[in-house]
Parts: structure tokens; C-alpha cells; sequence
């Protein structure tokens, strides 16, 4: 049995099926049923990996390594615990007469066709499928975000298209590019695009056009990881969607995209012989981190200041890569693995706290602890690991980053540090308030789902308090596959 | 005098009609005439390849030219006229800055986009190296299309100049990208233009309008 096969098909198949049954009663079941799948088929193909290194499938059109395989765990991961979240998350937004039915429906098969695309985006070798799997990324979550036809998400969902569209064609330019330096040494193989084949052949390919080439990529892809100045979709499309969604974009969608670039990285590091790439990323990873935190403090809607908050740690992630070497690349996966989980677990409970009180302006949502004791821990402990706090796991994560930064780059220290205080200090002071105090929320008629939550937490929180030895020695060998 | 091929002339000429439509573009503000000249600048860019496939016998090239034609030329025009009926786009376009101004920014793009094909271009071996500077101009006019427009169909129809100058770019620096990548760089456009089009429907149900100035509410304050 294939479980790279199984773990493309479950979400593909049952994608289509939704499409046709989405409305059945058994439809939300079916949409857990196969994330479950997907989950299972990701966890066994792993288990492969880990014993018998890389492999490729279908020829080598796709491929996968120890830097891939654990993205696609973890995408698979989020998948699951979110599908189980939407299903009285989406209930109770049909109950309060906000979705139809037909809606249900595109939203369960667009949601698993979103998985197939970024699980084929992260498997892929062949970097000409990767921009193709992207950009579809990005066509299966437009209705999504739109999908409550309200003025607000469809503006939200317009920009989305365009800006991500706008850049996935400069990403395209920069494949092309890519494509031309790869052929004069590789020839008219028709392997040319093919990752693998490239970065043997890294060397030789010719440097200022592969600089060029890097420089679209990095434009082009990171307008979808969210980097400023091109960040604008992302606190629109986060705050006008669904939640599910939010938390899928937040958690998975960003960390595909900037896999995307990691990839070229690779290649254009092997080619250029400079910190040419690293120091583009560094670069913008700064300014998306101080931009993002000085923004985060003139929020008002609880969505989008979660949804600045990923752009915050997007930047960081993107600096801690540009950084480069084992120990940077190391502290950048981690980050990204900790990152996704607490983000849609905040996201989760965001959802829940907003139905709840049924509005997402902040200086409205008070006492949540009183409502749901649940609710208002889970908001709470979230926020804390989001801001890294010890023991939770971004705070390993983001010492990491530090103390790498001052040892090699002790200019950016301070940045950091400002950057992260002000970011603290406008996300608790918000969430404080909303969290204790008096407030009332009305009953709901499908009792949230809180083990999502915690589950991502509790994750989290081990993480912070023990990597085991067998994920530590994973994601070395992804940090110095990377370079 | 070293004399230059005819059929790379006629792949010259051919790029020159693409920049040239894209010029006509950025001037045009009818949505059906924006519509036609679009469908206009497919066939060209279907017919050049056809030139570049047979004079260098790349079979693939072929198919592409094949594709073009289908895609660019017949299918998502007649999606485009359908909606423009449909929705009842009777008004001009308007644009943010006057078609003088805006032809002048894009004189400059094309300066520019020249000057940073040429290094590009010197290092490639292909026939049609010298339209490569015309690819990018193609894009960066497209992209311009899509700033200066207020209507939500021009900005669409510049979003796919745009990948009409994208896929001359990969047709001159390299003869085309492997066939799968285009192919699914089709099914992309077409699932995208469709999706669009369920869009157009819903901006249309909501604001009475498809002007995007509608749509400007979202933001920090």
C-alpha cells in the first residue's frame, strides 16, 4: 500500500464527493472521516521516511524528504483537528442563519480540495507544479473567504484574489527564470525543473540569474506568506472568512507558501556563493515583523489582530531563515511547527468566543472566562504561548532566534526586542479585558469543540518542555538540508 | 551586416503587435472593445508560437500554440463577452489617471523592463532571445492596466494580459516550460476565470455595481 498515493486520494476523492453530497447529513462526518485519512496515511508515510529515507513517487515528479515530510504531518495534523473544529463551529453559524445549506457544501469540498493542493504543493518536486499547486491554493479558499456574501468579505476576497494573483505571476516569472538558468546546464531533459536535478547542479547554474530569479520568487511567494509591503490580503481575508478557514490559512497556507521559497533558497544559495538570498530575507523578515507590530496595536476586531500577529511571526520565521545554519534553520522550523498549532488554536477559540457574543469587536467581548471557564483558558493559555511565554513552545523557539541573532547579527537584536515587546504588549493588553471581567453570551445550540484546542496546547506546551530526541534529530536534518 | 532570419523577423514582428495591443489596451475604455483586443492579443501570441514551433521543430510548442488559441483567444473571451452581456457592463471604464498620463508611465515600464531583460537576453541562445524585453514590457503594461482601472472586468482582463506576457517570456528565454507545468498553468487560469465569474455575480448582488471603489471599507484605521 502507497501511503503517499492514500494520503493525496483521501482528500482529492472525498473533495469531489462533497461537491456532489456536500448537503447530506452524513456530508460533516465524511469531511472528518477523510482529514482523519489523510492524517493517518501522513503519519504512516512518516513512519516510512524516518526508516527508510527519502523517496519519490510517480517518477520523480514528486518527492520527499525529512524537510517536507514533517510540513506535511503537520499540515495534514491541523487539517484533521480543524475539520473537527468547523463541524459545530459551521452547525452553529447555519443555526444563527448565516450560512445555507449549498454554502455547507461548497465550503466541506472546497476546504478538502484546499488540503489536496497543499499537501501536492509540498510533495511536489518539480517546481513548475509547485506555482501551478500555489495558485490553486489560492483559487479553492477565494469563495471561501467570500463565503458569507456579506460586502465586507467580498472585498476581502476580491483583494485576496488580485494581490495573490498579482504576486503568484511575478513567482511564475521568477520559475521561468529559473527554468532558463537550469537549462543551459541541464538541457532539454525535461528535468530542468525538477528540484532534485537542480540542486546537484546548483553550482553551475548562472548567478545573476538565478538573483534575479530569487528575487521574484521571493516577491511572488511572499506576498502569500504575508510579507510586508505586500501583507494587505491577509488581516482582510483572516478577518471576513470563516474561522475554520482563518485558521487554516494562518496555520498551514503561510507555511506552504514560505516552504515554496525555502526550496529556491536551496538553489539560488548553491548558485549565487553569497548571502545574497539570506540577507533579501532577513531584510524583509524584519520590516514584516515591525511593520505587523506596530500595527497590531490599532486593532479592533479580535480576527484581525490574530491575523497581524501571524504576519509578525511570518517575518520572524522569514528572518530566522534568512539567518541561515543549523541552528537558525532549526529555530525557523520550530518556530513554523509552533506557530501553526497555537495560531489555529487561538483561532479556534476566537471562533467559538466570538459566536458566543456574537460579535468580533473587541472593546464588545467581555468576560469570557464567566460565560465558558473553558473557552476563557483556552483563549488565554493561547495567547500566552502566541507571545511566547515560557515554558510554551514558541518561547524556545523565538530564544533561539535571539540568542542566534545577537551572536551573529547583534545589529538586529534590538529590533527584535522592540518588535516582540510592542507585539506583547498590544495583544495582552486586548485580550486581558476580554478575557476576565463581566460579560454574557447567549447559549449555543451545538456545544463547541474545545479538545482541538487543547490538544494543539498541550502539544505545544511539551514541546516548550521536551523535544523528543527523534523530533529533534528530524528537524536537524531538515536545517542542514537547507544550507 | 550579419542579416537576421525570416522567421525571426516575423516573431520580432509578432512581439511588437503583443506590446502594441498591450499599449491599445491601457488606452482602450470600452469593456467590449478591451474584450476583443484581449482575444486579439491571444491569437498573435498563438500564431507567434506557431513561427517559434516551426522553425525550431519543438513539437510541444505545438500544442501550446494549440492551447493559447483555445484558451486565450476563444474560450476566456467568450466567457468575458458572456459576463459583459450578462451583467450588463454598459458604461465605460474609467481610469484613476487620464489615458495620456497612463501611456506615458507606460513608455517608461517598457524602458525599464528592457533594461533588465538585456542582460537576460544576452545570455540566451534561443531564436527569439530578443522578445524577451517585450515579454516582461507586456507584463509590467498589464500590471499597470490593472492599477489605473476602477472596474472590477478591466482588472481581470489585465490579469490575464499578464499571464499573456508571462507566457511569451517562457517562450522566448526558453522555448516553453515543460508541458505538464503548462498544461496545469491552463487548468489554473481557466478554474480562475470561472471562479471570477461566480464572483463578478455575487459583487454584482451586493454593491449594484462592479466598480471596485466600492469595495474600500476594509481597512486599519
Amino acid at each position: 500500500m502507497d501511503f503517499f498515493i492514500l494520503m493525496l486520494a483521501f482528500p482529492l476523492v472525498s473533495g469531489l464527493l462533497l461537491t456532489v453530497f456536500g448537503e447530506r447529513a452524513w456530508a460533516p462526518n465524511l469531511n472528518v472521516i477523510a482529514s482523519g485519512g489523510t492524517f493517518l496515511s501522513a503519519a504512516l508515510l512518516t513512519a516510512e521516511i524516518v526508516a527508510n529515507g527519502p523517496r519519490f513517487a510517480f517518477g520523480e515528479e514528486f518527492f520527499i524528504d525529512s524537510l517536507n515530510v514533517f510540513l506535511v504531518t503537520l499540515t495534514a495534523f491541523v487539517g484533521l483537528t480543524t475539520s473537527i473544529f468547523s463541524g459545530p463551529y459551521m452547525r452553529n453559524e447555519a443555526e444563527h442563519g448565516k450560512l445555507s445549506k449549498p454554502r455547507l457544501r461548497l465550503y466541506k469540498s472546497m476546504y478538502q480540495l484546499f488540503m489536496f493542493t497543499m499537501l501536492a504543493a509540498l510533495t511536489t518536486n518539480n517546481l513548475g507544479i509547485l506555482w501551478v499547486a500555489m495558485e490553486a491554493a489560492t483559487l479553492t479558499t477565494v469563495l471561501l473567504v467570500s463565503l458569507y456574501r456579506t460586502p465586507a468579505s467580498l472585498e476581502a476576497a476580491w483583494k485576496y484574489f488580485i494581490l495573490c494573483g498579482v504576486g503568484i505571476a511575478q513567482a511564475l516569472f521568477g520559475t521561468i527564470l529559473l527554468y532558463f538558468a537550469a537549462e543551459r546546464v541541464l538541457g532539454e531533459t525535461g528535468h530542468a525543473l525538477l528540484w532534485t536535478h537542480l540542486v546537484d547542479v546548483k553550482g553551475q547554474l548562472e548567478p545573476t540569474i538565478m538573483a534575479l530569479s530569487f528575487i521574484f520568487l521571493l516577491v511572488g511567494y511572499g506576498t502569500k506568506v504575508g510579507l510586508a509591503p505586500l501583507h494587505n490580503w491577509l488581516p482582510d481575508a483572516h478577518a471576513e472568512g470563516p474561522t475554520p478557514v482563518s485558521a487554516v490559512l494562518s496555520g498551514l497556507l503561510l507555511n506552504v507558501a514560505l516552504y515554496a521559497i525555502l526550496r529556491c533558497k536551496v538553489l539560488a544559495d548553491g548558485a549565487i556563493h553569497t548571502d545574497f538570498a539570506g540577507n533579501l530575507m532577513m531584510g524583509f523578515g524584519l520590516f514584516t515583523l515591525v511593520v505587523a507590530a506596530f500595527f497590531l496595536s490599532r486593532q479592533k476586531d479580535i480576527k484581525r489582530m490574530f491575523a497581524y500577529s501571524s504576519i509578525e511571526h511570518m517575518g520572524l520565521i522569514t528572518f530566522a531563515f534568512g539567518m541561515g545554519g543549523a541552528v537558525a534553520n532549526f529555530a525557523g522550523l520550530l518556530h513554523m511547527t509552533m506557530h501553526s498549532l497555537t495560531k489555529s488554536a487561538i483561532f479556534f477559540a476566537v471562533g467559538h468566543a466570538t459566536q458566543k457574543t456574537g460579535t468580533q469587536m473587541m472593546e464588545s467581548i467581555r468576560g469570557i472566562m464567566r460565560i465558558n471557564p473553558l473557552l476563557g483558558w483556552s483563549l488565554l493559555l493561547g495567547t500566552l504561548a502566541i507571545l511566547g511565554m515560557p515554558p510554551f513552545g514558541v518561547f524556545a523557539s523565538e530564544f533561539m532566534i535571539l540568542t542566534h541573532a545577537m551572536k551573529h547579527h547583534p545589529w538586529a537584536t534590538p529590533v527584535l526586542l522592540m518588535a516582540l515587546g510592542v507585539a506583547f504588549a498590544s495583544i495582552f493588553g486586548k485580550v486581558q479585558p476580554m478575557v476576565f471581567g463581566e460579560g454574557e453570551g447567549r447559549k449555543l445550540a451545538h456545544a463547541p469543540a474545545v479538545t482541538p484546542v487543547f490538544v494543539h496546547l498541550g502539544l505545544v506546551l511539551m514541546i516548550g518542555l521536551y523535544i523528543p530526541p527523534y523530533l529533534t534529530r528530524w528537524f536537524n536534518e531538515a536545517a542542514r538540508m537547507l544550507g | 551586416m550579419n542579416t537576421i532570419p525570416l522567421s525571426a523577423q516575423l516573431i520580432n514582428l509578432f512581439a511588437s503587435v503583443i506590446l502594441l495591443l498591450a499599449f491599445a489596451m491601457l488606452a482602450q475604455r470600452r469593456v467590449l472593445q478591451l474584450v476583443n483586443l484581449f482575444a486579439l492579443q491571444g491569437a498573435t501570441l498563438s500564431v507567434s508560437t506557431l513561427v517559434v514551433a516551426f522553425t525550431t521543430s519543438q513539437h510541444h510548442l505545438y500544442y501550446s500554440a494549440g492551447l493559447t488559441l483555445i484558451l486565450k483567444a476563444i474560450l476566456l473571451p467568450w466567457i468575458l463577452h458572456r459576463l459583459v452581456r450578462r451583467l450588463h457592463v454598459k458604461s465605460d471604464v474609467e481610469s484613476l489617471i487620464n489615458v495620456p498620463t497612463t501611456m506615458m508611465f507606460g513608455i517608461v515600464l517598457v524602458i525599464i523592463a528592457f533594461n533588465v531583460a538585456l542582460p537576460i537576453s544576452q545570455l540566451s541562445s534561443t531564436i527569439t532571445r530578443g522578445t524577451l524585453g517585450i515579454a516582461l514590457a507586456t507584463v509590467m503594461l498589464a500590471f499597470l492596466m490593472m492599477i489605473t482601472r476602477t472596474k472590477a472586468i478591466p482588472q481581470v482582463v489585465g490579469f490575464l494580459a499578464m499571464e499573456n506576457g508571462l507566457f511569451l517570456a517562457a517562450t522566448s528565454a526558453t522555448y516553453g516550460m515543460p508541458m505538464v507545468v503548462e498544461l496545469g498553468i491552463a487548468l489554473d487560469v481557466l478554474v480562475g476565470a470561472i471562479i471570477l465569474g461566480v464572483f463578478f455575480f455575487q459583487i454584482r448582488e451586493q454593491f449594484d455595481s462592479l466598480d471596485i471603489r466600492h469595495m474600500e471599507r476594509l481597512k486599519d484605521s
